[in-house]
């Protein structure tokens, strides 16, 4: 009896609060996340230009054309390589700078918001901005080759030299988050343990190799997983850029996807690229996490 | 006697150390004072790098394009303040800004209030499916937008919301919700139970403990992910680009590629426009420094 009364009190409008409260985010989410999602991988199997509905069905044959694609080809390796170069310069001049500004010193916090700066404007207005700056008429770096007597410089338009003056913008506008990541996780770290190794006679390299590193490894491993993901995920810099070119040699996958499947409204070939552009990312994901986040 | 021969090197060696202290003393501060010099050349050297190319997009506004060739980082030798006046004084740069404000706040507004509510019931209730429901809301995490925007595209046209701010905002919000769910969840639960079920014993409905307690007292994580979602949302390019067609709905960044179309060879209105427009999310990140870099940092650790 006072187990029933209880119960009937202790329901305090749980299932009506339930009831509000969960559907409208989880039909949000399935509307228009997982349906698309779904979508593409079926929409990949048609030659569609978007009209009506797809009845085209022509099987893995996108894929098939995607692979055979050396532009498609050539925009999968950019976007590896752009994977490799950031994680090469960004995380030890991110590292780099953190041990610089951790602690309180001097311009400590001024420094930080500098370097941090670049990560909140939009890639749209870095991309842009950068394309002032690498212009071979009116930018500052032609202009100063040519004042000392050199040519000028068309960097956005040399394809090697291109893909270099993408990684400068992907560096310059994010290598400000990594170091703020490093610099929340210096700050965890327990000073004890560097008075004692101090003691012990450790010397700053040592310190830093056996106790800085280990202790910082969660933070190296998620900062490797926002560059690899943002990485595969490149665009709004790369179309004020270089819109793909020279010779759509530097295209992304999302660049590619966009100038061959969207504009053209080749809704089947986009899909797919897409496809596959999820397919890359979720592996990652899963494996990294699998692998390399297990302890945590 | 090896134990001797032991205990007499430890002993010599405290005595190195000893007699080595007060000449190191001054050696190291002298080290701490060069490692300073280093630290701060390196870091002001750093800090131009940086902000060299704004401060050329800044001063690049104030000058003719000739000027832009022959003078490409001082000072402009006659300050063009034209430039930026007539874009201040055109419709079109404030159009651009507002639409980035209304769909960055109505998207602000509906994550909040979905993933709120959503968080609450997964942290709080027991019901059938809570832990299925919320993985699969968590998923979202790991799905970049860009891989399903044509079908979104197709989605959005079925619904008639192409060209409105609404095709922008509700993908934007749905993609935005695994985060703010994941954090506004993990914030939630760490208020202390006996709160919660004291107010229950005391006949306190759930909704009014939502919006009288968990509310208020949530006020840190709420601005964070109010962050996340209103900085993702200002700077977005792909989903408006996708999904507008109409110039006089453009946000800013599409106004931005819009505006260089036009003026592609006049840099000078270029700069002073690129200057213009990022000028919001600068002056917010100075005055909100310290929210915004926790509400980046955080979010991202925390998920």
């Amino acid at each position: 009896m006072a187990s029933i009364v209880q119960g009937m009190r202790r329901d305090n409008g749980a299932l009506l609060t339930v009831l509000l409260f969960v559907p409208p985010a989880v039909l949000l989410f399935t509307i228009f996340v997982i349906l698309p999602l779904g979508q593409a991988a079926w929409f990949s199997l048609f030659k569609w230009n978007g009209l009506g509905w797809p009845h085209d069905f022509i099987g893995l044959q996108n894929y098939g054309r995607l692979l055979q694609s050396s532009n498609f080809r050539t925009a999968f390796c950019n976007n590896l390589l752009i994977i490799v170069f950031s994680i090469a310069i960004q995380l030890p001049l991110g590292l780099g700078m953190a041990l610089l500004l951790a602690r309180r010193a001097w311009g400590s916090v001024a420094f930080r918001l500098i370097f941090f700066l670049p990560y909140v404007l939009a890639d749209v207005a870095a991309g842009l901005i950068f394309r002032f700056i690498f212009d071979g008429n009116y930018g500052p770096i032609s202009s100063l080759i040519q004042a000392m007597g050199g040519q000028p410089l068309f960097m956005l338009a040399d394809p090697n030299l291109a893909f270099t003056a993408i990684i400068i913008v992907v560096v310059w506008k994010y290598f400000g988050f990594h170091m703020m990541l490093y610099i929340a996780g210096l700050q965890g770290i327990d000073r004890q343990l560097y008075e004692a190794a101090e003691i012990d006679g450790a010397n700053a390299r040592q310190r830093f190799v056996s106790i800085t590193l280990p202790q910082l490894a969660p933070m190296l491993k998620l900062s490797v997983f926002f560059s690899v993901i943002g990485a595969l995920q490149l665009f709004d810099m790369i179309i004020p850029l270089t819109g793909g070119g020279p010779f759509e040699k530097t295209n992304t996958m999302v660049t590619f996807m966009y100038s061959f499947g969207i504009t053209r409204m080749r809704v089947g070939y986009g899909s797919a690229v897409g496809v596959i552009l999820f397919l890359v990312c979720v592996i990652f994901a899963l494996f990294y996490q699998r692998i390399l986040m297990r302890d945590e | 006697m090896s134990d001797l021969s032991l205990s007499r090197t430890r002993a010599n060696r405290m005595a190195d150390r000893d007699a080595d202290r007060a000449g190191a003393q001054t050696s190291r501060r002298a080290g701490q004072r060069r490692f300073a010099i280093w630290r701060a050349a390196i870091l002001i050297i750093m800090a131009g790098i940086v902000l060299m190319p704004l401060g050329a997009t800044l001063l690049g506004g104030f000058k003719t394009v000739g000027e832009l060739r022959t003078n490409p980082l001082g000072l402009p030798r006659v300050w063009l303040w034209h430039n930026y006046w007539d874009i201040l004084a055109s419709l079109r740069y404030w159009r651009v800004l507002g639409n980035s404000l209304l769909i960055a706040s109505l998207t602000v507004v509906l994550t909040l209030a979905l993933a709120a509510t959503a968080a609450f019931a997964f942290a709080h209730l027991r019901f059938f499916g809570r832990k299925f429901l919320f993985n699969y809301l968590v998923l979202g995490l790991m799905f970049p937008a860009a891989a399903a925007i044509l079908p979104l595209f197709i989605r959005v046209r079925q619904l008639g919301l192409v060209d409105t701010p609404w095709g922008v905002i509700l993908p934007q919000v749905a993609f935005g919700l695994a985060m703010a769910v994941l954090l506004l969840r993990n914030a939630f639960r760490q208020l202390p139970t006996e709160l919660l079920d004291a107010a229950l014993v005391d006949g306190c409905s759930y909704i009014r403990y939502f919006t009288h307690i968990t509310l208020p007292l949530s006020r840190p994580i709420l601005s964070t992910v109010g962050v996340i979602a209103f900085v993702g949302s200002w700077n977005n390019y792909l989903v408006p680009l996708i999904m507008l067609d109409s110039n006089s709905l453009f946000p800013w960044p599409l106004g931005l590629m819009d505006y260089q179309g036009e003026y592609s060879t006049a840099w000078q209105l270029v700069l002073a426009f690129i200057t213009l427009t990022i000028l919001p999310a600068i002056l917010m990140f100075l005055l909100a420094q310290r929210y915004i870099v926790e509400g980046l940092t955080a979010g991202a650790v925390k998920g």
